[in-house]
């Protein structure tokens, strides 16, 4: 019913959870926000919600779908969550990502600084950096309407930040959400991001 | 069976006397080890004491219903065992239901199995029967299952950041735990099969040195045991996979979630 009054973006209301919220967000498509906040204020456990990765209750529509009308992992697959320290579970990057999206997402890493080749290479071989890079390029060929990350830019140099964001903000510009939680309270300006402040597990508007 | 020996105190007392070279040795070698092999020793001779009286009653008894309830605890005291073996454990009662649940299945199909098809006693309930297979098989389904639970649960803790991952991109419960699953399986019947494959030429399996000793041909007993290994085989492969997937339904839910708040 909601849905059909709020065609596209990401729409979040009375989210909450023994540990956190509640919480209400509306993101039109093509929006990023960006949350700072000291860690521990809650950040992290917001994106975990909305992906449903944690216990919790509230609504959630993307695009006009509610979040309680789809099998979890449909949903998911629709709003990945990338953690700020990436999981790994096969062998070698290219492992990671199924072999009709391997090309696109040797080129996307290829904007980020990361090369190709390190797609055969082990996965412990790679520097934090690097698989920082290469988990953020396994959710984007996913091409999904919205993504949320969770420090994106953590361990990178500037340089490498700078080529995230620039691939971030295409993304937005191609009329995906994204929502990402930043301890660098410069990277939401850089961005052109809507500003929004965890404090003590509530979100607050940037003053 | 004419030929049985039948051993008197005397007898049990020699073969004891072996445990003071243990306790020697672990007094020697600072093994601290004496006291818990006294009371190893001990309760060993208490508890077989003590199941030698109960046999002897439930098969003068010869009852369906005391044999049920014979087989019943020693199930539950197997589920207990089980469920007590991962490092780290359910909350509640979960771990023990999980248990439960995967040894009353693996028991029941093997051993009904043997009971209503090649053993066939009469009468079917002949507790000189089922309650010595149900012994055997619950032994293995221990092994089997406890093996199983802990590499399901440690494996979970172990790859959750990657289990994680994958559930954040979309991947469906079931896929993203599939590698924990596997292993915690295949270790799970190793003993199984390295049983077998020792039978009869690194080990002597009990049950037929058990029917040799007690005067049956050797090819009488060889049938027995292999029967026996197919069923402890079966038994350890049916509880391995019903206490993997148990555990992982208990460690996730109807969204799809990673529930290690599950675990203490």
């Amino acid at each position: 019913m909601k849905a059909c009054l709020l065609p596209t973006g990401l729409h979040i209301s009375g989210l909450k959870s023994a540990l956190a919220g509640p919480f209400d967000l509306d993101a039109p498509g093509g929006e990023i926000i960006c949350i700072s906040g000291a860690s521990g204020s809650g950040k992290s456990l917001f994106l975990r919600m909305i992906a449903d990765l944690d216990p919790n209750e509230g609504s959630v529509v993307l695009n006009g779908r509610d979040r309680a009308a789809m099998p979890a992992h449909h949903w998911r697959a629709s709003i990945p969550y990338v953690a700020a320290e990436s999981g790994w579970w096969a062998a070698t990057a290219a492992d990671h990502v199924p072999p009709s999206g391997l090309a696109a997402a040797k080129a996307l890493a290829q904007r980020l600084g990361v090369a190709a080749t390190l797609f055969d290479s082990p996965v412990e071989r790679l520097s934090t950096g690097e698989r920082q890079r290469l988990a953020l390029v396994r959710a984007l060929v996913l091409d999904s309407p919205a993504v949320l990350l969770d420090e994106p830019t953590g361990p990178l140099d500037p340089a490498s930040a700078q080529q995230v964001e620039t691939v971030l903000a295409q993304r937005a510009a191609a009329g995906a959400v994204i929502l990402m939680a930043s301890h660098d309270p410069a990277q939401g300006e850089r961005m052109k991001a809507r500003r929004l402040i965890m404090s003590n597990r509530r979100l607050v508007d940037h003053a | 069976m004419h030929d049985m020996i039948s051993l008197t105190p005397f007898d049990l007392a020699m073969a004891a006397s072996l445990m003071a070279v243990d306790a020697a040795a672990s007094i020697l070698l600072r093994l601290q080890l004496h006291r818990q092999l006294v009371w190893a020793a001990v309760r060993m001779i208490v508890q077989l004491s003590a199941i030698g009286f109960v046999l002897r009653f439930v098969f003068a008894l010869n009852n369906p219903l005391a044999t049920l309830m014979i087989i019943l605890v020693m199930a539950a005291v197997a589920a207990r065992e089980m469920a007590a073996r991962p490092g780290r454990r359910f909350k509640g009662l979960a771990g023990l239901t999980v248990a439960s649940g995967a040894v009353l299945l693996a028991t029941t199909v093997t051993a009904g199995l043997a009971l209503t098809s090649a053993i066939r006693p009469v009468p079917w309930y002949d507790p000189k029967y089922a309650v010595s297979l149900v012994g055997i098989i619950l032994g293995s389904v221990l092994n089997a299952g406890s093996i199983t639970l802990d590499g399901v649960v440690s494996g979970v803790w172990r790859e959750k950041s990657s289990i994680e991952a994958q559930l954040g991109l979309g991947a469906a419960f079931h896929s993203a735990t599939l590698p924990v699953l596997r292993e915690a399986v295949r270790r799970g019947l190793l003993p199984i099969i390295n049983q077998m494959s020792a039978a009869g030429l690194i080990t002597l399996p009990g049950i037929m040195t058990g029917q040799i000793l007690a005067g049956v041909d050797p090819l009488e007993a060889i049938k027995y045991q292999i029967l026996l290994m197919f069923l402890l085989a079966g038994a350890s492969g049916v509880v391995a996979l019903s206490v993997a997937y148990l555990a992982l339904a208990r460690l996730s839910d109807p969204r799809q979630r990673l529930r290690l708040d599950r675990l203490v």
